[in-house]
């Protein structure tokens, strides 16, 4: 196991060096100076527009721009901002939102998801089944910025239950209906993959085994059914809190979030390199860590699935 | 230049569809913060919050509380002394500045002359790299070349000192309002980079700790109880929060959560004016759109440019499209300026070639084919990231239908993109040019963008009779004389049309029902200091 571990994380090694430099070199290849867009339409005495971009060392080729970012990462320095404040710090303010963000729409879409995905399994074709099936239907074929709208303006303006934007500091009752927001596409998938996990297992030997055992539905459903129709809810599960941790970028600027979404897209808009790889370098990492963590899942659901390398 | 934030709304446009025909119904407001202390819009600052190095409407907005400089401008546009106890001149080459006594930053250091004369010298520096040091480059001294300093500028005493420039200028006191011409106190020098993250003013607002500044979230100012000037406020003070989308920011307005707001997103035009009841405004603001069609391009030279010139801009149906695509937020142009700067007028001569006339368009067109036959595509190219997709493919589309040649938009994805190319003469097409005023002046919508060889001149525009006519205007000193010879200058526009003029923008701007007292500067920011809460 551990021997399983370490070999992930130095694999993981190369995955972050390729990435961050392909990042850098799809922000270096943007066409367009950023520079003049700090001037908006009024064009910059050449004059300033060559010392800033000595400033910035956006006159030096790709390869020497990598360099010195690079060697700033070495010295702890992941380069600053237009406005001069330094990327870490950046980083240091909007994950902890996004994570936050992340950390309750999982919860809302985990166990909602699996509870009525359950109990669709388990009643299939009967009334709540098809009506799960329907809601779902419904929320995967919107798109997510019609959700977040249609919540805002009915939570947030007409009936008033919720803050219409995430107010200062983020709190965590600000972030609920965003949250939901989030959680409502994925919602769906989880009901639907339950429901069909369920369904399977549910007609398994094991389970008929179980039940002439003399055990009760109280056991045999959480205990024989459900945890073996988790394998493919966990994965989903998994991949979408990669997908959360980083950024949803229209949700979030719905919400007016200061999460990771909405200042990566500035960024790009801005083209801010160091700002937009530092960030693309932690989503990776998140990913790469997120997707450990998965794997390691399995074994603990599944006693039959075992670690060797 | 202050230049608009970025269109992050340009992604939930769509939003339309789903806010479309919703009424202001009855809102809590317990959303709402401590009373008196006004909630408003804003963007993050783009630069740190030093008044050289801040060109755009996020830290304008910032700086413009926190400071006071030599006048300020009222909402019709017009400068007052506000630190500057007078400014006096007698050629429009040497002003004398006079301050008032006693005034002081909020950190207890006192404005003197030097709080200028070292602020104006920092912003000017070559190797300061200040976005705004063009504001300096008519004082004494200046230089794009190398390091030095502006000679022009001597002091006399602590609360005198003269600036000297190197040609007369007259409506020079008028600009001396704008953030770059604000003092700093002695400690910034210190530490400039600490001081753009927590700068200290003189202005009718303060930021309310060393940390007010929560990036990307917002700022809180309250009132420096030490200002004595003309900007009294008459509030507790100003949250600012920073919104990445107005969408967002107005659903806040429409929740409670925010009392004033500057700028009303596109997908809620047509609804505001319900939402709001009579809480808001649209009026016109001193931002000039238009595009343009550099003299190099294929068929767009000499006389036959000239006559394609006019009959395209005769093609182009502006009040149509100021109706059906800015919800009448745009007012159709009638000249190269703006109708909330003093001097400006609707009846200047040839005029009529702003107006929308098929007839005279096919005209003029089928002339200049007679010269050369039309080939080739006419098109306009934009940035996708600032929402101008609509009007540019209105606007192609009445070119297209009055001339019957194929015409379209272009898309850049970005800005930056599209600046590049047309800053460095490659782009092939014409493009989308604007000019939001530094200053309220004729001259500022005109000598930065057509004069020969001026830094904002994207058309590479030449032409001797306008250069000489702005060159004299500027100089001279009796207002009414000088906005008589920027007209004559704009006469000469309107046959050679260097630019296109499409429209003058409006602020459209609502507020929530807890505060009064409302009013918009020339600028499109609200005066907040006027407005009352509670």
């Amino acid at each position: 196991m551990a021997r399983y571990i370490l070999w992930r994380v130095l694999q993981a090694i190369p995955v972050l060096i390729g990435t961050t430099f392909l990042i850098y070199f799809m922000v270096f290849a943007m066409p367009g100076n950023p520079l003049l867009a700090l001037f908006g339409d009024r064009t910059p005495n050449p004059a300033l527009l060559e010392r800033l971009e000595e400033q910035y060392h956006l006159n030096e080729p790709f390869l020497v721009q990598y360099w010195y970012y690079l060697s700033g990462i070495f010295q702890g320095d992941f380069g600053t901002s237009f406005t001069g404040e330094p990327t870490t710090e950046i980083l240091a303010r909007t994950f902890p939102v996004t994570i936050r963000l992340a950390v309750l729409a999982l919860i809302i879409q985990g166990v909602l998801g699996i509870l009525v995905g359950l109990v669709s399994g388990l009643r299939k074709g009967k009334f709540f089944d098809s009506s799960a099936l329907a809601v779902s239907l419904l929320l995967i074929s919107l798109p997510i910025f019609v959700i977040a709208f249609l919540a805002q303006y009915v939570f947030g303006i007409e009936l008033g239950w919720a803050r219409t934007t995430v107010g200062s500091g983020a709190p965590w009752a600000d972030l609920i209906l965003p949250a939901f927001v989030l959680a409502s596409v994925s919602f769906a998938q989880i009901v639907r993959l339950t429901r069909a996990s369920v369904i399977e297992t549910k007609s398994l030997d094991f389970v008929r085994t179980a039940y002439g055992k003399g055990l009760g539905r109280n056991r045999v459903v959480p205990v024989h059914i459900l945890r073996n129709s988790l394998i493919p809810v966990t994965t989903y599960l998994g991949t979408d809190f990669g997908v959360l941790l980083v950024g949803a970028t229209v949700t979030e600027g719905i919400f007016n979030v200061p999460g990771v979404g909405r200042t990566l897209f500035q960024a790009i808009l801005r083209g801010e390199g160091p700002t937009v790889v530092s960030f693309v370098t932690v989503m990776v990492l998140i990913y790469l860590v997120v997707n450990l963590v998965i794997d390691l899942l399995y074994a603990v659901l599944d006693p039959r699935i075992r670690y060797v390398k | 230049m202050r230049r608009i934030g970025l269109g992050a709304a340009a992604i939930v446009a769509a939003s339309a569809l789903v806010l479309t025909g919703c009424a202001g119904g009855d809102e809590g407001n317990e959303g709402s913060t401590a009373g008196g202390t006004i909630v408003t819009n804003g963007s993050e600052p783009q630069n740190p919050l030093i008044p050289t190095n801040t060109n755009e409407t996020g830290g304008g907005k910032i700086l413009d509380a926190i400071f006071a400089g030599l006048v300020y401008y009222d909402a019709e546009g017009a400068a007052h002394n506000d630190v500057a106890e007078s400014i006096e001149t007698e050629d429009s080459q040497t002003f004398t500045v006079t301050l008032r006594e006693g005034l002081e930053f909020t950190n207890g250091e006192p404005v003197t002359s030097d709080s200028f004369i070292d602020a104006w010298n920092y912003g000017a520096l070559l190797s300061n790299n200040q976005l705004s040091s063009y504001f300096f480059e008519d004082i004494e001294g200046f230089s794009w070349e190398e390091d030095s300093e502006l000679t022009g500028l001597e002091k006399v005493s602590d609360t005198e000192f003269t600036i000297t420039l190197k040609q007369p200028l007259s409506d020079f006191p008028q600009r001396l309002g704008y953030s770059a011409f604000y003092p700093l106190p002695a400690s910034a020098f210190e530490d400039m980079e600490a001081f753009g993250e927590s700068p200290v003013g003189n202005g009718p607002y303060m930021l309310a700790s060393e940390d007010a500044w929560q990036h990307e979230e917002r700022i809180d100012l309250v009132v420096n109880p030490d200002y004595d000037g003309p900007r009294e406020p008459q509030n507790e003070g100003l949250e600012i929060v920073f919104y990445a989308s107005q969408d967002a920011a107005y659903a806040d307005l429409l929740g409670g959560n925010l009392d004033v707001l500057d700028a009303i997103p596109d997908a809620s035009l047509a609804t505001y004016q319900d939402d709001l009841g009579d809480r808001w405004v649209n009026q016109a603001a001193a931002i000039f759109q238009s595009f343009t069609i550099p003299e190099r391009l294929a068929h767009f030279g000499g006389e036959e440019g000239e006559l394609r010139r006019a009959a395209i801009s005769m093609a182009i149906d502006r009040e149509e499209i100021t109706e059906v695509i800015f919800e009448g937020t745009r007012t159709p142009a009638s000249d190269f300026t703006s109708p909330v700067i003093d001097g400006w007028t609707d009846s200047l001569e040839g005029a009529e070639v702003l107006e929308f006339n098929p007839e005279e368009a096919q005209a003029l067109w089928a002339e200049a084919d007679a010269i050369s036959p039309w080939t080739g595509s006419f098109q306009i190219a934009y940035n996708a990231d600032g929402g101008h997709q609509a009007w540019v493919d209105a606007t192609t589309n009445s070119i297209k239908n009055t001339l019957g040649i194929d015409a379209s938009g272009q898309p850049y994805p970005t800005f930056g993109e599209m600046r590049e190319l047309v800053t460095t003469d490659q782009i092939q097409t014409a493009f989308r040019t604007g000019w939001q005023a530094d200053y309220p002046g004729l001259y500022n919508f005109l000598g930065p963008l057509y004069a020969t060889n001026a830094g904002s001149n994207d058309g590479d525009y030449s032409n001797p009779e306008f250069d000489a006519l702005i060159s004299e205007g500027a100089t001279t000193t009796d207002p009414e004389e000088a906005n008589a010879l920027f007209q004559e200058a704009q006469e000469i526009l309107l046959q050679d049309l260097p630019a296109i003029p499409l429209w003058y923008s409006n602020v459209n701007g609502g507020w929530s029902e807890n505060v009064d007292n409302v009013e918009f500067g020339w600028n499109s920011v609200p005066l907040y200091y006027e407005i009352t809460k509670g």
